[in-house]
């Protein structure tokens, strides 16, 4: 079980919003000692997820907790909407790039630039995103 | 409202992306971009993201739809100055970016579009970036000046 | 022991003719093909030396007092000099335990007929210089052991070793197993300094790496595919044919990613790649 050293709320619901996200998330990852590579990864993860709760997810929130499991020190970042949420996440979670966009690439994509990803969602019922980058 | 300048060099394009892009400059940029290819005839674009610390999916579409934008319209697209980190980056979250040509800097991109539409003589660049090669001329005769 | 033994006048009185016994003894044992080297004639010599001096101090039982430390020293570093030429630790205790055919033979001589005096003789002698052997295997292990952690700690400073060939081409010598980890910071590595350097090919040579799996191929995959990204491309060399196989059977493919069986090869191709004027001088006359 992991305790929170820090946390901070921010909203999620314009695009302006995004790019404050991700500033914020750079900085957070940058304080906590993350490679360049790293911080890159958990940024562009914010960005993909952050827009996702914008244009899907009808506008939400995203919070960032500064972690420690003991052993490690991390980064965690929870996306939640009130949107329509995901009828089939397992779709979702495949769906490849195509020029129109869409929700598969966000997800999929995100899940691979963390370490930890967990997806909770159900149709009317939001959706809740968890990704964790260790240091 | 911001606007991303773009600059005429030659019979390219070049267009420097340097802020962290919200939606509403983005398509911007593709608007402008349309415009400016079609009214100028340039043969190619040169979209320099040496400063961008971060491509995410919504970027990358972007650039793709330019390129896309840009052939249709018988230009070539050159992608340059990605970072290291950005390179990997995009490599993990998938997203191939096809059909876009890249070069290290701007010099290499010019070099880059000169062989692929304006023949291969690598003559130096003119006072403007110009590389005076009769496949560059339009049919019409209008010789790409606005 | 009953009786004082015969070990140290045998020593000391036939040293000369005891000293070409034992050279002839170890080259004969020596691995074939394995040439006589000047400097084990005056080991030997000078072992033998050291060993006459113990043994006539008197303790034969084991030599692990202080009258033996010159003789312990001694082998130790003559053990640690042949680890570092590279000999195996048979070879190393060979040169001690060969001593004992030419001492034997002396034993006998010098003993007559009397067989359980030879008996004695030859187990005091045994023991003697099987510990003095065990000695040298011990520190041959601590001492190969030393190598070991320096070769380790010398390939990691290596772990990220990218080379400038030419203006524009760089060469990434990878070498020994790519662990994930390492892979990725040889990658970002390479994909820095491309940029530093403006090199439009990197050249990742492989020949140094005994095994690849499905990971490592796919790093290497993602590099290339990194690089590319970036406007520069990479030429893949030194696929040994075991390697091929496995990336055919692990179903990767390399695409339209370069490959050449050597780094000179794949250093020509960039070459012709980068435009640089092989053979393709203009005369500047007229």
């Amino acid at each position: 079980m992991a305790t929170t050293v820090r946390t901070e709320l921010m909203d999620c619901r314009t695009t302006t919003d995004v790019v404050l996200v991700r500033q914020a998330v750079r900085t957070w990852a940058m304080e906590l000692g993350f490679s360049l590579v790293d911080q890159t990864k958990m940024v562009t993860a914010a960005s993909e997820l952050a827009r996702n709760a914008v244009e899907y997810g009808g506008g939400g929130t995203v919070l960032l907790e500064r972690i420690d499991d003991g052993l490690r020190r991390g980064l965690r970042l929870t996306f939640e909407d009130r949107g329509p949420g995901i009828a089939d996440i397992e779709r979702a979670m495949t769906d490849g790039f195509t020029t129109g966009g869409g929700l598969g690439l966000g997800l999929s994509g995100a899940r691979r630039l963390v370490n930890d990803f967990a997806i909770v969602s159900a149709p009317g019922q939001g959706t809740r995103v968890t990704v964790v980058r260790w240091k | 409202m911001d606007r991303i300048p773009i600059l005429k060099m030659g019979g390219f394009l070049l267009v420097t992306i340097q802020v962290d892009m919200h939606d509403r400059l983005a398509m911007t940029l593709q608007d402008d971009l349309t415009q400016r290819i079609s009214s100028t005839g340039a043969r190619g674009v040169l979209i320099d993201i040496s400063s961008l610390e971060i491509v995410d999916s919504f970027i990358g579409r972007m650039l793709a739809n330019i390129a896309g934008m840009a052939r249709v319209l018988d230009a070539e697209t050159v992608l340059v100055g990605m970072r290291p980190a950005v390179a990997i980056t995009l490599v993990e979250l998938g997203l191939a970016l096809p059909g876009i040509r890249t070069a290290l800097d701007v010099e290499r991109g010019m070099l880059l579009l000169r062989r692929a539409v304006g023949g291969d003589t690598p003559a130096g660049p003119g006072p403007q970036g110009e590389v005076a090669v009769p496949e560059a001329r339009r049919a019409d005769g209008d010789d790409g000046q606005d | 022991m009953p009786r004082s033994s015969v070990i140290p006048r045998v020593v000391t009185d036939d040293e000369g003719a005891l000293l070409n016994d034992w050279l002839a003894e170890q080259a004969s044992v020596a691995a074939p093909g394995v040439r006589a080297n000047p400097a084990d004639r005056d080991e030997s010599r000078e072992f033998l030396a050291l060993l006459r001096n113990a043994v006539q101090r008197g303790n034969l039982e084991t030599p692990a007092g202080v009258d033996w430390t010159p003789v312990r020293d001694f082998l130790s570093t003559m053990s640690r000099g042949r680890v570092q030429r590279g000999a195996s630790p048979s070879q190393v205790a060979t040169f001690v335990l060969s001593l004992k055919q030419p001492l034997f033979a002396r034993l006998r001589g010098a003993v007559g007929g009397d067989g359980d005096a030879l008996a004695d003789e030859i187990w005091t002698a045994t023991r003697l210089i099987d510990q003095l052997a065990l000695y040298t295997t011990e520190v041959y292990q601590k001492a190969r052991e030393e190598v070991i952690a320096r070769q380790q700690s010398d390939m990691l400073e290596l772990s990220t070793p990218v080379v400038k060939l030419w203006d524009g081409i760089l060469a990434l010598p990878m070498i020994g197993t790519l662990d994930s980890a390492r892979t990725q910071v040889v990658m970002e590595t390479l994909l820095q300094r491309i940029v530093e350097q403006g090199a439009e090919i990197a050249i990742i040579d492989i020949t140094g790496v005994p095994t690849v799996d499905t990971l490592t191929a796919q790093h290497l995959l993602k590099t290339v595919t990194a690089a590319r990204l970036m406007g520069a491309d990479c030429i893949i060399s030194g696929i040994r044919p075991q390697i091929a196989q496995t990336i055919v059977h692990l179903g990767v493919d390399l695409g339209d990613i370069t490959t050449k069986a050597t780094l000179a090869d794949a250093f020509r191709l960039a070459l012709q790649r980068t435009g640089a004027p092989l053979g393709r001088v203009a005369p500047r006359s007229v």
